[in-house]
Parts: structure tokens; sequence; C-alpha cells
């Protein structure tokens, strides 16, 4: 086994291998969620607390399921109502966690670099389940597995990502990922959700979806937030749709056997069309969905497994 | 002892522009005599380096509001450890310096508690909130020496080009922050491809060009005395040179930390080294410090910005901005001098000349009559930097557990000597 990860904060800290490592694990883990007997046991007697600073509907509940049918004792915390509103800090905040000796942290956090500033401070494994428009690893790492089965392979293939780059955490992540596993990547978008700098990324850059599209294996569409469709950013919603929003035409670029995913939750009618989204044949977001309870099952085991292996004093291991 | 002879030191002259071996005497608190060579009696310096105190425009001091990150004792022994002889304070305290009253307060205080000079600066709109100005005559009186909003951008140019007039009236210089207001906003870090992957508010460096233009183009219509208390980036050179060569009033500062740092030292979010403005691309460092070598910028300052642990332990974009910088100026500065890249001549010119002359001061020069605030200091000892032994309240360095070279060893003050290694 190749992962060495304490936590994980990240795409951009681990190895390719570690990737595949986690894929692997994932897929055994999807099989078994298909079948009958559900449940593993690789997080018994372990917490998992997730910490949501940030309110999450669909990431928190499959982080929850993922521990749960692990064996995991899963506790939520909506921090977004909580002590933060009294004053806390963070750290604060982490300390007193840390205090109730949690295995797994499972963190969300509006800020950027939240997260690892949080994983200084406790003795656990931590999780990051988005932070700012930083990172969102398991997001990238369910896209990665959601393609490989798709597609049968997570190299060489021609990835567009569409839509609000600059905001995305999972944009990044997903570039940071793709690119370790040597894909060609296209950024598409208007110019005014393009990051700075991002020719310096190493991916091609299109303002124009037929252009970008052209050829592409994957095509990922981005969700736009509600508060960047009031002019500031872009002049209105139905302009974006036209010009960038999914539709049969715009996906007649890609290859015949193109598949189309979205991290959810879809705002239809804005940046894709009902059609294409729910289009067995083409759109994969309810594996998406399916994939990322498998994926958070593999990197909680993994983190686990080094985390015990830590714990354990040096001579029983060997 | 304000009577004293030094011998055998390494003169450093930044208005001859050189370094010769010789000595310098002081009577009553002033240079009485300078000599090549050497010569009997008074104090031997071995050959380590004699300068002027460096004069450091734009110290922010806690006081009154915030005497938790920095009293004038600790800024003022903070000072003087690290060879600054006048420190040259900021108004953007909480209850900003926007009144004689005010002024009068802190000028005590810092008379009263600080072991080097201490001058204040006046905030220049009320409340530094850019709408109405200051009692601009009344806090000339009472003894500011230039009027400043901080970092706050006097957005309105109206407001602004009236403020300059007056300020022209009565011969103020304007201490402004050239930066957009409208780009920069909640900005954390400098735009590129390291802020995007990081995730972080950005700026253009941009914002800094089109506020030094805008200013430049207000200084020229009223004939302003003004002053940019930080140019970090190239794009903003070419309107600073062509104002000079203009004949405008204008100078231009740069802090310590845009000369010795870069975006990358951010890394994984260490606040420490989030300042204002931002850290620049290398590219920036490299044309700043060339500037310095140039004239083009005049003035090198500390931007000394105190903030407490629990400003900066948050996430990078919540974190309180700023970075001391009094005690590690002038290592920082040798840096530059190790790294051949800036003379020790060209160095005091920024740290002590320039500031003093556009100040109107006497000091920051090594000239007979001029007063004995001198800095001696050896520049190539090393040492590790541990930021709990900094004598400021506020230990938010970027510079915590680097090597560096230099060490004061002694401060003198109108003759006075305020610091000597080992002593306190």
């Amino acid at each position: 086994m190749s992962f060495r990860q304490k936590h994980l904060l990240g795409i951009e800290p681990l190895r390719s291998e570690e990737i595949t490592t986690i894929l692997d694990l994932a897929d055994r883990y999807a099989e078994m969620e298909r079948g009958t007997q559900k449940h593993g046991d690789a997080l018994t007697g372990l917490t998992q607390i997730n910490m949501f600073f940030e309110a999450s509907t669909r990431t928190q509940a499959s982080f929850e399921i993922a521990g749960k049918r692990l064996g995991a004792d899963v506790m939520n915390m909506a921090m977004a109502a909580s002590s933060l509103k009294k004053g806390e800090t963070l750290i604060d905040t982490a300390l007193t966690l840390n205090a109730m000796h949690p295995d797994l942290l499972v963190v969300r956090h509006p800020h950027s670099g939240a997260v690892n500033l949080l994983a200084e401070k406790v003795n656990c494994a931590v999780l990051n389940a988005g932070d700012g428009r930083h990172e969102h690893p398991t997001q990238a790492l369910l896209d990665a597995l959601t393609i490989r089965r798709a597609k049968g392979r997570l190299h060489r293939l021609n990835i567009a990502i569409c839509g609000d780059i600059a905001h995305s955490r999972v944009a990044r992540s997903n570039i940071l990922l793709l690119g370790k596993m040597e894909n060609r990547i296209r950024l598409i978008g208007p110019p005014t959700l393009m990051p700075a700098g991002v020719a310096e990324w190493g991916v091609e850059v299109y303002d124009n979806m037929a252009e970008g599209l052209e050829g592409c294996d994957v095509v990922m569409m981005l969700r736009l937030q509600k508060e960047r469709m009031d002019g500031a950013f872009i002049p209105s919603e139905r302009e974006y749709y036209h010009r960038f929003g999914l539709d049969a035409e715009k996906l007649a670029a890609a290859k015949p056997d193109a598949i189309v995913m979205h991290p959810g939750p879809m705002n239809r009618g804005v940046e894709i069309d009902g059609t294409i989204a729910d289009d067995i044949n083409r759109s994969v977001i309810q594996e998406q969905v399916e994939m990322g309870v498998a994926v958070r099952m593999a990197v909680m085991d993994l983190l686990a497994r080094n985390l015990r292996a830590c714990r354990t004093p040096q001579g029983v291991m060997a | 002892m304000t009577n004293a002879l030094y011998r055998n030191a390494r003169l450093i002259d930044p208005e001859a522009q050189t370094e010769t071996l010789g000595w310098l005497r002081i009577e009553n608190g002033v240079i009485a005599e300078i000599g090549d060579g050497d010569r009997a009696g008074g104090v031997d310096c071995g050959g380590l380096c004699l300068a002027p105190g460096i004069v450091d425009l734009g110290v922010k001091v806690g006081e009154p509001g915030e005497r938790h990150k920095e009293s004038f004792r600790t800024a003022g022994a903070a000072a003087a450890a690290g060879g600054v002889t006048t420190i040259v304070t900021r108004p953007d305290t909480t209850t900003p310096i926007d009144t004689p009253e005010v002024l009068d307060f802190v000028r005590r205080r810092g008379q009263e508690a600080a072991a080097v000079r201490f001058l204040p600066m006046a905030a220049l709109t009320k409340a530094r909130a850019g709408r109405e100005m200051t009692e601009i005559g009344f806090l000339l009186d009472a003894g500011a020496v230039a009027f400043t909003d901080g970092d706050h951008v006097v957005a309105d140019t109206k407001v602004f080009s009236r403020c300059m007039r007056y300020a022209r009236s009565v011969g103020a210089l304007i201490v402004a922050h050239p930066q957009d207001p409208g780009l920069s906003e909640g900005a954390a870090v400098t735009s590129g491809k390291f802020a995007s992957l990081r995730g972080l508010p950005a700026v253009s460096p941009t914002a800094e060009k089109m506020g030094l233009e805008r200013d430049l183009a207000l200084v020229q219509m009223t004939g302003a005395r003004y002053h940019a208390d930080q140019i970090s980036t190239a794009s903003a050179l070419p309107a600073l040179a062509r104002a000079k060569a203009e004949g405008l009033d204008v100078t231009a500062g740069v802090s310590i930390h845009h000369l010795t740092l870069n975006e990358l030292d951010v890394a994984d979010y260490r606040t420490f080294f989030k300042i204002k403005p931002p850290l620049r691309a290398e590219t920036d460092r490299i044309a700043m410090i060339d500037a310095v070598r140039d004239g083009l910028i005049d003035v090198i300052c500390s931007m000394h910005t105190p903030q407490d642990e629990e400003s900066k332990r948050l996430p990078f974009e919540a974190a309180a901005s700023g970075a001391v910088g009094l005690e590690t100026l002038l290592p920082a500065a040798l840096r530059l001098y190790h790294a051949e890249q800036l003379t020790l001549p060209v160095l005091f010119r920024a740290m002590a000349l320039n500031p003093a002359r556009r100040l109107g001061l006497p000091g920051g020069r090594l000239r007979v009559g001029a007063p004995a605030d001198l800095v001696l200091f050896d520049p190539d000892v090393p040492f590790v930097l541990d930021r709990a032994r900094l004598r400021s309240k506020s230990k938010n360095t970027p510079f915590d557990g680097q090597r560096m070279q230099g060490r004061v060893e002694t401060t003198l003050v109108g003759g006075d000597i305020v610091y000597r290694r080992g002593a306190s």
C-alpha cells in the first residue's frame, strides 16, 4: 500500500501512486456498497466529527454515511450556528474538540487555508471537506473515480472544466489531480470567472464552449453561485446560459461518448440543460454522488490505518 | 556622557557616499569633529561600522488604544536595540490622532516613555474617514511632522485635492498610501498563480500604479508636498520617475519586507507574512532594490505594525496584516549589503539621510553640527532570529527562525547611550 499522509488537506501534497491507492480501495468499497452487506469494520472504535462551518447537505451526509458504514461513531457539529457566533476562535474550537479525542475530523470552512491551520493544532487525522476557494480533495477524488470507471483509465484524456473557475475549490482540486495523472485539461468560462495567473497552470483556456469542448472525453460543469449572477461577474443569468450553459448543441462538439459531470447542486437552466443532466447515456452525475461515499470510505480507512500505525508502540507493528 | 570620542570606526557617510576608517568626537550631544585615520583616547570601535541612526518613517505604536500590542516604552526599547534613533509614528491608532488634543497626549507619552527621539504624524482627514480634513494648521503647530491617513486611501478626489491645497499653504507634507481602493478591496495577497492556487482574495499590482498615478496628477494640480509611503511594484516606478523629472515635490518609500521577501514566502498560509500592500513577485522585489540604488525610491522603512497573537492566529483572509520591524530593519537591510545589491552608504541614505531631509530634521548624517544620533554595529555577526527575544510587545515578525547577519553594539541619541549590547 502506498499512502503516507497523516491528513487529507488537499490534492496538492498527494503523489500519483497515493491517488491510485485511494481509487483502488474506493473501487472495492463501491462494489461492496452495491451488494447486500454494506458494512465494514475499518473504523470500528474510532470517533469521527464532522465540523461544517459552512452549510452543506450532500457532502456532510456523504461523510456521515461513509463513516457509519465503516463502523465509526459519527457526530455532526453545525458550526455555522455554534460557538463562532459567541466569539470563539477557530483554534480554540479545534483545541476544545481535540480534548475529546476524536480520531477523524472532517472540516469545511469558508476561508482558504483554515483547514491547514486547524490541522496544525490537533493530533487526529483531518480531512478537508472544502476550504474557501482553495481545495475540495474528496470531490476531485470522487470525480476521478467516476471518470476511471466510465472511461476505463485516468490518463491521456481530454477533460474540459467549465464555468466559474475563479471561485471554485472543486476546479482547483480537479486541475491538480487530473494534471498529476497526466491528462489534458481545458478551462472554459468567461474571463471574469477565470483566476489570475491561470495561463501558468499548464492548462488550456477558452472563452468559447464550442471551441473548448472540441474532441473532449469528459465535460465537467461547475455550479454558478447565485450571488455571482447579479451583473458583477456576468451580465445576466440568461446571457450566461446562452453562452456557457451546457446544452445538446454545445455538447455536440465533444466526442460522441463524452461523459457529463457536475459536482452539484445543479442550477438547471443556468449552467446545464435539464435534459442533458438527466440523460443516462451522457450524464454520470448520480454515479458521482455514489462514488462520493466510496471515496470517503477509502480515504478515512487509509488515514485510520496510518493513525493506528502511529499510535501502536514501535515493535508491536514490526 | 554627551562628550565622547569614538575612534577606529568604519564611518558610513550617506551624504558623501563614502566608508572610511576614522574617528568622531561628540560634544554636548552634537558631532563636533570628524577625522580620518586614528587618534588616541576615547572608545575603540574595533573597526566596526559607525553610521547615522536610522530615521524610521511610519511606525505604529499602540498608544492610544492598543497598548497591549505596543507601548511607547517597548517601541522605544525595540528602536534603540535596532539602531533606530528617530521613530516617526503613524496616526492610525484606535482613536486616531486627528485632533491637537490627542496629538498632545501622544507627544507627552512619547517623550516620557520612549528611549529614542519620537515625532508624530497626524491624520489628514477626521477619523481617517476621507471626508473632512483635520485641523492641519493646529496639528502642525502641535508638532505633527506630516499628515497621513495610513493605509486608508482618500477615495474622494475632491476631498483629497482640497487637503493637498490646504496642506501646501501651510507647508505640510502629505504621506499617502498609493492604492486603488476598488481593486484592492478585500485583498490578502497579490494576484497571480500563487494566489489563485491558494484560493486567496488578491489584488492586481496595477492597483498601486493606478493609485500613484491618481495621486501624482493631483500633486501636479495642487503643488502639494507628497510622499508615497510604500511603492512595491515595478509597474508603478515609471510614474514616479516621471513626476520627479517634472520637478514635483514627490518622494517615495518602500518597506524592508518588500525588499527582502516575496509572495511565495506566504507558503502555507503563514499569516506573519500578511502585510499591506501584500508581498509581491520576485521581479518586483528586484526592481525595488534597483530603485533604491538609483535613488528613485528615497526611503526604506520598517512599516512597524505590531499585532498580537490573537489577530494573527486566524485563517489568512481573516488575519490582521502587518509585521513588526524596528529591531529587524537593520539586519534585514544588511541582507541586501551581503548579497552585494546595495552598499552601506546607499542603505543609510535611504534609512537615515533621506527620511531626515524629507522631514526637515538635522539628523541622519555624519556631519559636524548634526546631532550625535548614531549607531555602532557589526555588519557580519550571524545569528538566528528568535521572536520571543524581541523587545516589541508584539512578536509578529516574518523573520522568526531565519538566519540573519548584523548586530547593533551601541545606539546613541544626542550623544547619550540608549542601547548597549549586553547591558539590558
